[in-house]
């Protein structure tokens, strides 16, 4: 792996922030440069939120992007807007349970990903966000399980048992 | 050294500048810089050090001035509307001589222009819009990493030239996370120090003598005096203060010109062009005053053109302009508002100027 | 032979460059008389501001710095955070502190900082040249309201101690006037808790001076000091506004 860049859409509120600066972390972990840039702005609560990260072996000159390896989209704007940002024979994440329409291209690797309801299932919808950032780690091995974990018992720190309970089996839960 | 850590550049700023020796801070709310008020507010009064949240941006700097007029390492931030409000007092702390860190996470303009990362306050750095003959050296960050060291060292150098000194960055530092190595913290200067190693500050006439700070000079004679040891200070910083990075200008065909995040974009740029077989380069200035002039004269003579590309209408290119002196030409490329341009769009946009210059 | 008067060590022995009949040389001396009798020479600071007190550092014997228009108490605020413990002063005009720096007066009175300002109030601005100020009466002439200051237009003439008043921060407000010997020792008393506040560690203290300035105002000295008594003191009445039980 040379350089992934990785582009994460979604509505505020949904932990796409917390989905990329995840996989930032533990790329750091493994000795990886990184860059985490999100957007920011005015926008109002619940508005739109996304954000690029790289993972590189060597320096990132550019921490903006036009194109990527991987885009994860978690709602249906995000996937009209940002599909055609995946470079050919790349990845594309959707959250279905949010999207009911599928990608349009055909030319790149689309996993459906129905996080919300498997989030549900496990006890907490709020979840949704570490069952497609496990779905994106088993895909695509940008990172490992162990250092994402390793990420969670810091952030997680002094959280409830439970909590981090549930965490750990929606990261594993995308079969 | 202690490990890395991921950080977010507006924090960065502000654990640099305590771990660097500033013990005051004083800020008020302005995008995009408020995760460092918000981060000092948390972490001064912790570590030792005092925090004040100002009425205006007026009121931060003359605290400014006042805690710098007493001796104390102070830092104060802002973005570029509010920075333009600071300049009345950038001047007297200027002819005072009193040392200070400034931090300008700058936006859009002109006016309250937007919130998304600018480059157009370059003037407004370089330049200053205080009244008056004076100079401000200014280093203009182009990673986390490098803020955080250049900040780091940037208030022994206050003390050391007795002058702000102020560090650009824009939006995007501030906003952005990146892995970091953190500096050993600094012994501050303690309130008795601070008769002995800076004994023009106002401690109190029991030391032995007395100190005024002031920049009134109402005889023409002393004020140009003044002046004139100003600018023998300046003309020493514009050889000691000098900071520039380069990249492959040696046997370039075009050269870019670029500081800041910007620079990055372009050296993506220069790697895309060199897949193309176009020799490219870059000069980085890190110190956009003094500007890097001697930078220029490594160039290849045989380069076509050479390229300011910047965040703004080309206010830096007038720099270039007076570096290059008529040995190349010297072309703009530029976004600005907000909007930062893709490094396929530089990219295009050089292929399209190059072949002006076959 | 005994002494019986002896000119403050606060005072530089120099002469002031001030207008013959100006009563800032008055509330020059007052101020560093008490720092004196307090024993506080080597430890009190003072910030001058922009007008024709922007110089008190050449007269007053402490250390001392200027500070750019209205913004003394941002200034003051400053040596504050360094200083905890020395005594700090912000000497101001009414141009200088009333209007470009009512943001900054107000702000520091509101956070309840630990200084003390002296505020002199002669109703015009002096070193510009005469022009009007905030706090210039109705009907004052000045070079900017010739056919003298009129509410419609200009407003009425602002009361900065009453104002400051309000404020929970400023815990000692007193307006006192340079017009006769009695009203010059009633100042010093004022000036002398207003110190006392600041050490106690009580909150903001604050002296209005009403002050004469007879080049402007185009009288002679003691022709201006009956002007400041008939038509200044009527106006802005004398006394303390606010002064907590410690000093008392």
């Amino acid at each position: 792996m040379a350089t992934q860049k990785m582009f994460f859409s979604g509505f505020g509120g949904q932990g796409v922030l917390m989905i990329g600066r995840n996989i930032a972390y533990a790329a750091m972990l493994e000795g990886k440069e990184v860059t985490f840039l999100p957007s920011y702005g005015p926008e109002m609560r619940g508005g739109t939120a996304n954000c690029t990260v790289i993972v590189s072996d060597k320096m990132i000159s550019s921490p903006l992007i036009y194109e990527a390896d991987l885009v994860c989209v978690m709602n249906l704007p995000s996937l009209i807007k940002f599909e055609r940002m995946v470079k050919p024979d790349k990845f594309l994440f959707i959250n279905s349970s949010i999207i009911s329409q599928s990608a349009t291209r055909s030319d790149i690797q689309i996993a459906y990903v129905n996080a919300n309801e498997i989030a549900k299932n496990l006890g907490n919808e709020k979840a949704a966000n570490m069952v497609m950032l496990g779905a994106i780690v088993k895909k695509t091995g940008v990172v490992s399980f162990d250092s994402i974990e390793h990420v969670m018992e810091k952030t997680f720190a002094g959280k409830k048992q439970s909590v981090i309970e549930l965490n750990r089996n929606a990261l594993h839960a995308w079969e | 050294m202690s490990e890395r850590v991921l950080m977010k550049g507006n924090e960065a700023f502000g654990e640099a500048a305590i771990r660097g020796g500033c013990r005051y801070y004083v800020g008020y709310p302005i995008t995009p810089q408020n995760e460092l008020t918000e981060f000092m507010s948390r972490e001064m009064t912790k570590r030792g050090g005092k925090f004040v949240q100002a009425e205006s941006e007026l009121a931060s700097i003359n605290m400014a001035y006042g805690i710098a007029a007493a001796g104390g390492n102070v830092f104060v931030s802002s973005a570029s509307p509010g920075i333009a409000l600071m300049q009345e007092g950038l001047s007297f702390i200027c002819s005072a001589e009193l040392p200070l860190v400034a931090l300008n996470v700058s936006r859009g303009g002109p006016g309250i222009g937007g919130i998304q990362p600018g480059q157009a306050d370059y003037n407004q750095v370089t330049r200053g819009g205080g009244n008056g003959d004076y100079h401000i050296p200014v280093f203009a960050p182009a990673s986390i990493q490098e803020s955080i060291d250049i900040l780091y060292d940037a208030f022994s150098l206050a003390d050391e030239w007795r002058n702000p000194i102020m560090i650009l960055a824009d939006g995007m530092i501030g906003q952005m996370m990146e892995p970091v190595t953190l500096p050993e913290p600094k012994a501050p200067i303690s309130e008795d120090e601070i008769a002995v190693r800076k004994p023009w500050a106002l401690s109190g006439t029991k030391k032995g003598h007395r100190s005024v700070v002031k920049s009134l000079r109402m005889q023409p004679n002393d004020l140009e005096k003044h002046v004139e040891k100003l600018f023998e200070k300046y003309r020493q910083a514009e050889k000691e203060l000098v900071k520039y990075d380069s990249d492959r200008i040696e046997d370039a065909e075009v050269v870019f010109v670029s500081f800041g995040t910007t620079a990055r974009i372009v050296s993506e740029v220069i790697d895309m062009l060199a897949e193309d077989g176009i020799k490219a380069g870059l000069i980085r200035p890190i110190s956009l005053w003094p500007f890097p002039e001697e930078a220029f004269s490594k160039v290849n003579p045989k380069t076509k053109v050479v390229i300011s590309a910047e965040l703004n209408m080309g206010q830096m290119m007038t720099d270039v302009k007076a570096a290059v002196c008529g040995r190349f030409p010297v072309r703009l490329i530029n976004r600005t508002g907000g909007i930062i341009p893709t490094s396929l769009e530089i990219y295009e946009r050089a292929k399209k100027i190059l072949g002006e210059y076959k | 032979m005994r002494t019986i008067f002896e000119p403050t060590k606060g005072m530089l022995p120099v002469d002031t460059s001030y207008c013959p009949g100006c009563t800032h040389g008055i509330a020059h001396r007052l101020i560093m008389e008490c720092v004196e009798e307090k024993g506080r020479l080597g430890d009190t600071l003072g910030v001058s501001p922009i007008g024709c007190s922007v110089v008190a550092h050449e007269f007053m014997n402490i250390d001392m710095c200027e500070s750019a228009h209205g913004r003394a108490p941002a200034v003051a605020a400053g040596l504050r955070r360094v200083h905890p413990n020395h005594l700090i002063f912000t000497y101001q005009g009414d141009g200088d502190l009333a209007s470009i720096g009512a943001a900054e007066i107000i702000h520091a009175a509101n956070r309840g900082e630990k200084f003390t300002t002296f505020f002199i109030n002669n109703a015009i601005y002096g070193m510009t040249g005469g022009q009007m100020a905030p706090t210039t009466l109705i009907g004052q002439k000045s070079t900017t309201s010739v056919e003298g200051r009129k509410k419609e237009v200009n407003g009425m003439p602002l009361r900065v101690s009453e104002l400051l008043a309000t404020i929970d921060g400023a815990v000692f407000v007193e307006r006192v006037a340079l017009n006769s010997p009695a009203n010059i020792r009633k100042a010093k008393k004022a000036v002398m808790k207003a110190l006392e506040v600041q050490e106690k560690g009580l909150g903001f203290s604050f002296v209005e001076f009403l002050s004469a300035c007879p080049t402007n105002w185009g009288y002679q000295p003691v022709d201006a000091l009956k002007w400041l008594t008939e038509n200044m003191i009527p106006y802005y009445p004398l006394g303390n506004l606010r002064c907590p039980e410690e000093v008392k």
